[in-house]
């Protein structure tokens, strides 16, 4: 396989709602942005890019079947080719996925991946409605589907077997949140305290508004190159661009429904022995099986055997607090179990910023330090992209020119990761990202 | 409000038609209008078409366009029916793996661990809360039944759960010792035919 390098990003705003363009115009907002910093015009990108990948979630929200569509030709990108990719909230991770593939296989030499949705064209509830119809509709959906409850029941089971707390909840919601507050492009920038998040309107026991993402409008895109495809682009804007490599990828599934997953052994990562899990009922539903699988094989991939020393930050799928936290130890940055300890410790937290918190430990691997889906939002498609460029500029030590500001540079980021996840933790991606030289 | 009945479109009963299928009469072309769809609020529009008005028009409002989103599915249950016929004869009914013998509490005919056919069996109707949230919002169709208590309920000697709601318990007194709560099914008199058609309780 060839080597496959995220040569560029670009991201749109993301609000609760944005009237002032459709989808295909929030899109183009993003690529401007990403054409912008390479510095070249549309009519040169054309000739550049070999094809694209379109990510986007779902048809309910958008009231338009073959969207993607209207993004290529807004774009100016037909005829060129393009497919769409929808995995549930993977979707975006899945898509870049694609796109190295693309890449890898010799197929293309420059790929745009392209993601977003625009979530504001109904009410929340009817939004929570059509996001549950990704729950089982013969067996799930009618007792009562809601995907918070979903979760809210996981972390209930993590509570119950590990100690877990609500307040080790809302250190990731005060993280995320205070992280955002440095991120311009992200939905909510807030700086709170345990308390606020614990006060705020219970959704789901024990999950608060406060603890769940919110739906947003929103695109982002990632541009995508072999060797040789880097090269024409290095020609044509005139520029040395850094290079950042995707090193790994990996993706895992589980069954749809979270009721059907019965208790087998860990799929243990190379820092873990089976004694540390000796009397461990797994999955079950407090661990995501996907996220293991996802993390085994990029950690093979990119040849990493101790992630949390290894991995200098995380872009992760914080759909909800309690997520963040059962991702840590599927991701092997903690054992299972001490998720909750892990979440309060300061270990994941970003050095430059002030949360207003007593942390035990210093700074090891921050995760989110864009702010994640909390902070930032979750328009479904485009979010496992705007991991991809948040990643990308960390990488590339270019926060401070994006953002305006420089509290969320991680320094001397060299290897990043972006994880997407999907429904219970139905499909999981996680790719490895790292600056050469 | 009155009613009006629409009238059948001109062009379609009067229209001539010439020979390659265009419509030769300008006049008669145009499409019936209804008064359904779309309510527009204050839709402002410059008196000359510079750019920066123009632009200002970008700004204007959601609208909305009124698409009731009813569809009456025509749904079928396949291999998994007869648990939905045992619903509505209070029988709670599993599956059993032929190979690997896993018992599955939310029935498949297809095995998870090993992709073999599975046999029907019946269930206990007692088992134990395994985990459960009460939620105080949810989507729009289950809003009016907040809040709600849902669990995911285990069984001895089933390798798998059941997702169901629990009545009896006090949605505004969620405690993390529900976890392990005996609870026993009960079953709707009017089977509609739905996963809903049976519930648990607390077995006092």
């Amino acid at each position: 396989m060839r080597s496959v390098y995220v040569v560029a990003g670009g991201i749109s705003k993301f609000a609760k709602a944005r009237p002032d363009k459709t989808f295909p115009a929030i899109v183009k907002e993003s690529y401007e942005l990403l054409l912008e910093d390479l510095g070249i015009e549309p009519r040169q990108a054309y000739e550049l890019i070999d094809g694209t990948v379109a990510s986007y979630f779902s048809d309910h929200f958008l009231r338009q079947l073959k969207g993607a569509t209207m993004v290529q030709d807004y774009l100016g990108l037909c005829p060129k080719p393009s497919h769409r990719v929808e995995g549930g909230g993977a979707t975006g991770g899945l898509s870049f996925q694609e796109g190295w593939k693309s890449i890898a296989s010799g197929n293309m030499d420059v790929c745009l991946v392209f993601g977003f949705e625009t979530m504001s064209h109904v009410n929340t509830w009817k939004g929570n409605e059509f996001i549950a119809l990704a729950s089982d509709v013969s067996f799930d959906y009618p007792v009562g589907g809601f995907y918070t409850g979903y979760y809210a029941m996981m972390v209930v089971r993590h509570m119950q077997e590990f100690g877990t707390t609500p307040e080790q909840l809302a250190h990731v919601s005060v993280k995320n949140h205070a992280n955002a507050f440095y991120n311009p492009y992200a939905q909510k920038r807030e700086k709170l305290s345990i308390k606020d998040v614990r006060n705020s309107p219970m959704v789901a026991w024990p999950l608060t508004r406060r603890d769940v993402c919110v739906m947003s409008d929103g695109a982002a895109c990632v541009l995508l190159a072999s060797e040789a495809g880097l090269k024409k682009i290095e020609k044509v804007s005139g520029k040395s661009l850094p290079k950042v490599k995707v090193t790994g990828i990996g993706r895992g599934t589980d069954a749809m429904r979270m009721a059907d997953r019965p208790h087998k052994k860990v799929i243990l990562l190379p820092h873990e022995k089976e004694s540390d899990y000796k009397d461990l009922k797994y999955p079950g539903v407090h661990s995501f099986r996907a996220g293991r699988m996802a993390s085994k094989q990029a950690y093979e991939m990119a040849k990493i055997t101790n992630p949390l020393k290894e991995i200098d930050f995380i872009e992760l799928h914080d759909a909800y607090t309690s997520s963040e936290i059962q991702t840590y130890e599927d991701m092997g940055l903690c054992k299972y179990g001490e998720g909750g300890n892990f979440a309060e410790s300061g270990a994941t937290f970003m050095p430059a910023v002030d949360y207003g918190l007593k942390l035990k430990q210093k700074p090891v691997c921050p995760v989110n330090p864009s702010g994640g889906l909390i902070a930032c939002g979750h328009p479904v498609g485009a979010t496992g992209l705007m991991q991809g460029v948040f990643a990308l500029w960390q990488l590339q030590n270019s926060i401070k020119k994006h953002f305006k500001d420089d509290t969320l540079q991680v320094k001397n980021a060299k290897r990043g990761i972006i994880h997407s996840h999907a429904g219970t933790g139905t499909y999981v991606t996680v790719s490895v990202l790292e600056r050469e030289g | 409000m009155e009613t009006k009945k629409i009238k059948k479109s001109k062009t379609e009963t009067n229209g001539k038609m010439s020979m390659n299928g265009i419509r030769t009469s300008q006049e008669k072309t145009v499409i019936s209008e209804t008064d359904e769809g779309t309510v527009l609020f204050n839709v402002p529009f410059p008196k000359e078409l510079d750019e920066r008005r123009l632009k200002d028009l970008e700004n204007y409002g959601p609208i909305i366009i009124k698409q009731p989103y009813h569809i009456n599915y025509i749904h079928s249950y396949g291999q998994d029916s007869p648990f939905f016929a045992g619903l509505a004869n209070k029988k709670l009914l599993g599956t059993e793996c032929e190979e690997c013998h896993t018992k599955f509490a939310t029935p498949r005919l297809s095995c998870t661990e090993c992709g073999s056919k599975c046999k029907w069996i019946e269930m206990p109707q007692k088992g134990k809360i395994h985990t459960f949230t009460i939620c105080y919002f949810g989507s729009e169709a289950f809003l009016k039944e907040t809040p709600f208590a849902l669990a995911l309920i285990e069984f001895p000697g089933f390798d798998t759960c059941f997702l169901t709601r629990i009545v009896g318990v006090d949605p505004n007194e969620p405690d993390l010792d529900w976890v392990g709560m005996n609870v026993k099914a009960k079953f709707v008199r009017n089977s509609k035919f739905s996963p809903t058609d049976v519930y648990f309780v607390p077995e006092l």
